[in-house]
Formats: C-alpha cells, sequence, structure tokens
C-alpha cells in the first residue's frame, strides 16, 4: 500500500537553510548540501526546497545551488521560489529536480500552471498557496511569501488550479507556521474535498500524532520544517527524521 | 558505456548521479554514435506518452532503436514513461508504443474526492517475482518511489517482474529478454534504488 509521504520543508534564504514562524523572524539553521546529505542517510521519503526571498528579490532561481543539491539527493526532490517562465522551469528540470512549486507566479497568471503541466506532466508541478485567516476569520490567499493578500479564497484557488491541471496543492497556514501545534485541519479538509490532487499539509507539526490528524483530514502527505531541524524547547539545531517504523505505526489505519 | 537516452523527457541527470553513486558511469546522448556503441541504453521518462513517442521519432530514434535492441540485444531499461513506451499502445495517447514488451497502457480510475488520489505518488512497496536479476539482494518489503496516472499490462505473464498494489494490484515492473522496465523511479528510491543499479550494472557487466 502506498505510504503517506512525510516530507521535510527547507527554506533558503541566499544560500543558507533558514526557518521562522508565521513566515517572519527566520533564523540561520545550517547548510543545504550538508542538510540533504543528512537526509539521505536517514532516507527521507521526499524534499522541499523553498527559495522564500528570490520573488521578493526580483531575483532568478539559483541554478547552481539547485544543482548541487539535486546531486546529492537520492529522494524526489522539489524546488520552489522566484519561478516565472517556462524556459526557468525547464532549466530547473534539466538539473535532476523531480516538481517545481509555483505560488507567486501561479497567483499572478493562473494559465502557467497549464502551459507548465503541458511540458512535464501534471504529476511534476506543484502549486504551494499560502493561506491566512483575515479580521473576519475568513480564510485568503497571500503570495510573495505571505505578504500580499490576493482577497481570493482558498478552496475556489484550489478547484481552479486543479482545473488548470496542477499535480500537486501544497497547503500552508501562515498562521500555524513554526507553532508546533498542529496543522489547521479544518483548511485541510476544505481543500482536500475540493479537488481530487493530493493535498501535502503544511505549517504547524509538532509531533507525529499531527500527521495522522492531517491524513485523517484528506491530506495525501504531510510537510514540516521546525519538526525536522529543531530540537527542544529551546530550540537547538538538530537535524531529524523519525524511523520508517515510527511513521508506519503513526499512520496505522490510514 | 551507458547511455541515458536525452530526448528532452527526462530527469536523466538524476539517472546519472544515482549510478555513478552505485559505481558506473554513463553518458547523457542522443547522438546515434553513441548510442551504437552503448553495451546499455536507459531510456528515462517523465511526460505524455505521444509527446514521447514524437520526441523518439524526431530524432530518428526508432528504427535505431530496434535495431539495436531487438537485433543487437544490448540491455535496455526504461523508466517510469520510459517503460510504458516499451508497449504496444496507451490510454494516454494516438501514436503506437515501440512494442518491444507485448501489451498496453491504461490510466488508474478511482472516484473523486476519495482516498485515492491519481497520479499515484509516493513510496510504495514493489513486490518482485523473483529475488534474482534486478531485484537481487533486496531486503523485503523494499520501497520505491511512484509518480504516475498510468500503469502497464503485459499480454504474457512471463514478462511480469514485479507487482504493487495501488486500488488493485499493477505490473510495476517488466522484463523480455534484454528490455526490463520500471514504473517506479529507482532513481529516487535512496538505498532501493542502490542496491536496483547496482543490480543493473552487474548485469551488464
Amino acid at each position: 500500500m502506498l505510504a503517506t509521504r512525510v516530507v521535510p520543508t527547507l527554506l533558503l534564504k541566499n544560500t543558507g537553510l533558514v526557518k521562522g514562524v508565521k513566515f517572519c523572524n527566520h533564523q540561520y539553521v545550517g547548510d543545504p548540501i550538508n542538510a540533504v546529505k543528512i537526509f539521505n542517510d536517514k532516507e527521507v521519503d521526499e524534499l522541499v526546497f523553498l527559495d522564500i526571498t528570490a520573488t521578493i528579490d526580483g531575483r532568478e532561481p539559483n541554478y547552481e545551488l539547485i544543482e548541487d543539491i539535486a546531486s546529492q539527493a537520492f529522494m524526489p526532490f522539489s524546488y520552489g521560489g522566484g519561478i516565472k517562465t517556462i524556459p526557468q522551469i525547464e532549466r530547473i528540470f534539466s538539473l535532476g529536480v523531480e516538481k517545481i512549486i509555483l505560488n507567486t507566479s501561479a497567483c499572478e497568471d493562473i494559465s502557467l500552471v497549464r502551459q507548465a503541466a503541458k511540458i512535464t506532466g501534471s504529476q511534476s508541478i506543484v502549486v504551494s498557496i499560502d493561506v491566512k485567516k483575515n479580521l473576519f476569520g475568513n480564510y485568503r490567499v497571500f503570495s510573495r511569501s505571505g505578504k500580499l493578500d490576493t482577497k481570493r479564497d482558498p478552496v475556489e484557488y484550489a478547484k481552479e488550479l486543479a482545473d488548470f491541471g496542477v499535480g500537486e496543492i501544497m497547503l500552508n497556514s501562515i498562521d500555524n507556521d513554526g507553532n508546533g501545534k498542529g496543522y489547521d485541519l479544518k483548511l485541510v479538509q476544505s481543500i482536500s474535498e475540493a479537488v481530487g490532487v493530493p493535498v501535502i499539509a503544511s505549517c504547524g507539526a509538532g509531533q507525529l500524532s499531527h500527521f495522522k490528524d492531517a491524513v485523517d483530514a484528506g491530506a495525501s502527505a504531510v510537510a514540516a520544517g521546525s519538526m525536522f531541524v529543531f530540537h527542544g524547547k529551546h530550540k537547538a539545531v538538530l537535524i531529524t527524521y523519525p524511523e520508517y517504523k515510527e511513521l508506519t505505526k503513526t499512520f496505522k489505519g490510514n | 558505456m551507458i547511455v541515458i537516452l536525452d530526448y528532452g523527457m527526462g530527469n536523466s541527470k538524476s539517472i546519472l548521479n544515482m549510478i555513478r553513486k552505485a559505481g558506473g558511469d554513463a553518458k547523457i546522448s542522443a547522438e546515434h554514435s553513441d548510442l551504437r556503441q552503448a553495451k546499455a541504453i536507459v531510456l528515462p521518462g517523465v511526460g505524455a506518452f505521444d509527446n514521447g513517442m514524437r520526441k523518439l521519432d524526431d530524432l530518428g530514434l526508432i528504427p535505431l532503436l530496434s535495431e539495436l535492441i531487438i537485433e543487437k540485444k544490448v540491455v535496455f531499461l526504461g523508466i517510469c514513461l520510459g517503460m510504458q513506451l516499451l508497449f504496444e499502445k496507451s490510454e494516454e495517447g494516438m501514436l503506437p508504443g515501440l512494442g518491444f514488451i507485448k501489451g498496453h497502457v491504461s490510466k488508474f480510475k478511482f472516484p473523486v474526492g476519495g482516498k485515492l488520489k491519481v497520479p499515484h505518488m509516493g513510496w510504495n512497496v514493489v513486490h518482485p517475482i523473483s529475488s534474482s536479476g534486478l531485484y537481487e539482494s533486496l531486503e523485503n518489503e523494499s520501497r520505491f518511489y511512484f509518480v504516475h496516472s498510468y500503469f502497464v499490462h503485459c499480454d504474457e505473464i512471463e514478462n511480469v517482474m514485479a507487482r504493487a498494489f495501488y486500488g488493485n494490484e499493477f505490473t510495476c515492473s517488466v522484463r523480455s529478454g534484454n528490455v526490463y522496465g520500471a514504473q517506479f523511479h529507482p532513481e529516487k528510491s535512496h538505498k532501493f534504488g542502490l542496491t536496483f543499479f547496482k543490480n543493473f550494472l552487474e548485469i551488464i557487466c
């Protein structure tokens, strides 16, 4: 049976790895190549790298770094950050990346999703949706690393993405990012029910039981950042990943 | 020399990285002269069936592959779409496949909103028919990474090398003489994929 994917999300700022809370206050946690080597040894299911400043700085993706990471990643590896055009996407795939992740560019021009899916097939195209509750408690899609309110409803947006051929949706709750208290399950459920493509729950995981909660809410995969890079209440940097047996036990019955 | 066929449809670089990790080397190329010297050819593939066949045709590779694989018995490994192209036809497209293995390709069909999503994406246990060839010394419950919406049906059961389960049991690896195929991505399946490629290098020696 298909195992639930448990995906470490690693954030790149310039050439270092960082992690924050609610998309802010990013702290340096280490070197990306070193992290990939550790995650290789730990037989991690998949890795996500997001360059969180490429779009804001108006930068191209760092192709050299992506290639270095890919050459060490003997597991599926997705890259997102600063991708705006089809030639960029083709170049990233040629470096040995399995999936590309769009965020701001899909918000601004959804037809990019369809064009990208045509080249490589939907399965390689992920759209990351950053969601935050507004003052009235309604979910809204944000772009530009959580800085711009697009005023869109995430369920409607997810359905639209599915129509445009997205292969997978990575669903980030800005409110829960880095809090370790669990995923926004209501959000996970509403999106998973609305679309036929896999949904990766992201932001908020602090313990293994949170993974199961997300899967019970309809997620096909779970992502976590802090949980795999920090240890203890003082947040000492330590790269970890659960053993396969632990994960099997966690998802028993799913 | 192993040639990873570069027809613009795959993650050639990832395959090269894993072959190197397994202790071998390969060249990413679509040059006929390279293919003629190849001891083995790997056909990667990410994307749509017709697009794959069209690109092989554009590069004038269809008759050359038939010559090398059918007549000269060069070892051939198709991965993911590269395996599906070995078959006669696919529900995904109109164009005929390479037809090196008898059978066809069809799509996973499950109810929308249910637990089984398409594509079948993630790690699944591969059950080899026998622990020889590409599956030698693989531990029980070996997991490999899959990303696909279509799967193959062999007309002849002796071509089935391994099965996996997603909604139903399906064929995830095939062989016909010197022609091998894997639906999953051994190049992205860490230690299990490493064993797979070490076995592949053994077969070529």
